[in-house]
């Protein structure tokens, strides 16, 4: 049975407007508290939906278990892929890459960022630290989403993301077990 | 004569990229809750949840007119139509029906027949006076402001509340003619 579907521009208008309403209105001069809301309200959602979509499934055995889960069946529920590469160190870091974050995909950010920019312009400085501020705000909701969904399975952790390769759109997730 | 505008938004949005409405559901009640939190004052998150929508429907009206082939509405009663049709369904997934008309044709009402924003949501006491939906009616009024139609968008009844169907009340307050942006000895 195919479930109740809604146009993804509703998903990712509310996103956006979510995050700027903290990041410019509520907390406008304090961006580490945008932040945490941000992400307190992905955790909120990553909990329940890892509660609704484990309902039929035998407990983990272990932690990479329950990560696979993340990167195959909650990643394709939300995104229609799954994680594309995933990466461990066995001692508790996980790395979940996604070459093409959807909510990312749509962001445009100076290209010259990652290119090794040279300009001594201090002005085209900010405005590149500006946008990729902006746009690292809008990773601490899936950030929150992962952790709230491991959360939920039994994994307090902590999660961070890395987009410095950003014109490819790549996720890095770095999971650490506490 | 001019083409008629599709009465359905069915196939609109069989062919937009659609998403598990899951996510959309939990995401909503999460943002609303967190206001609660952040906001403490529920007349204040009433009015958060309806600038949010707002700014969504001044850049969503965009994409409505884009993808849904709607040529100029004759009127306000078209509008309505229109909005509960075609722009309901082609977002949400779901129609509204469209009563109550008053006699000059410039309010009406909006029976949602169905309203994914609500799966899964009961109100705690503590919330009493919670706009839940506000989102929707601010995207209705932000959206509509942007084709020159200033109007007022309330909630009548709401499940959440105790009754027993989502009513929207839209009203026309002023039809703003369209203001170029240019001169025309520029």
């Amino acid at each position: 049975m195919v479930g109740r579907e809604v146009s993804e521009s509703c998903v990712d208008s509310m996103i956006i407007e979510m995050v700027s309403s903290y990041c410019d209105r509520f907390y406008s001069a304090k961006p580490e508290l945008a932040a945490r809301r941000i992400e307190a309200i992905g955790y909120q959602v990553g909990l329940q939906l890892s509660e609704r979509y484990t309902m039929e499934r035998p407990r983990f055995s272990d932690h990479l278990e329950a990560i696979k889960f993340i990167c195959k069946d909650f990643w394709s529920e939300l995104f229609k892929k799954q994680i594309d590469n995933l990466k461990t160190n066995h001692r508790g870091t996980f790395v979940l890459q996604d070459n093409r974050f959807r909510w990312l995909t749509r962001m445009s950010i100076d290209p010259s960022e990652t290119n090794g920019n040279t300009s001594d312009d201090p002005s085209v400085a900010t405005t590149e630290s500006k946008s990729a501020q902006s746009a690292s705000m809008h990773l601490y909701f899936p950030c929150g989403i992962i952790r709230g969904a491991l959360t939920n399975l039994g994994i307090p952790c902590a999660v961070s993301a890395d987009m410095s390769n950003l014109p490819a759109c790549e996720l890095v997730n770095i999971l650490q077990m506490i | 004569m001019a083409p008629l505008a599709p009465r359905s938004g069915d196939a609109v949005f069989a062919n937009v990229e659609r998403v598990n409405a899951e996510l959309f559901t939990l995401t909503y009640g999460a943002i609303v809750r967190q206001l609660l939190t952040d906001l403490e004052e529920v007349e204040e998150v009433n009015k958060q949840l309806d600038q949010m929508g707002y700014n969504i429907g001044i850049r969503l009206i965009d994409e409505f007119l884009a993808k849904s082939n709607v040529s100029r509405c004759v009127d306000f009663k078209e509008t309505a139509d229109v909005i509960a049709k075609v722009g309901l369904k082609m977002f949400l997934g779901v129609t509204a029906s469209v009563t109550n008309w008053d006699v000059d044709g410039t309010s009406c009402s909006l029976v949602l027949e169905d309203n994914p924003l609500v799966d899964f949501v009961e109100l705690p006491d503590t919330c009493q006076g919670l706009y839940y939906c506000n989102i929707l009616s601010g995207v209705i009024r932000g959206a509509l402001e942007m084709v020159s139609m200033k109007t007022e968008v309330t909630w009548v009844r709401d499940m959440l509340r105790g009754d027993d169907a989502y009513e929207l009340r839209l009203k026309l307050l002023k039809q703003v003619p369209e203001e170029y942006p240019y001169k025309d000895d520029e």
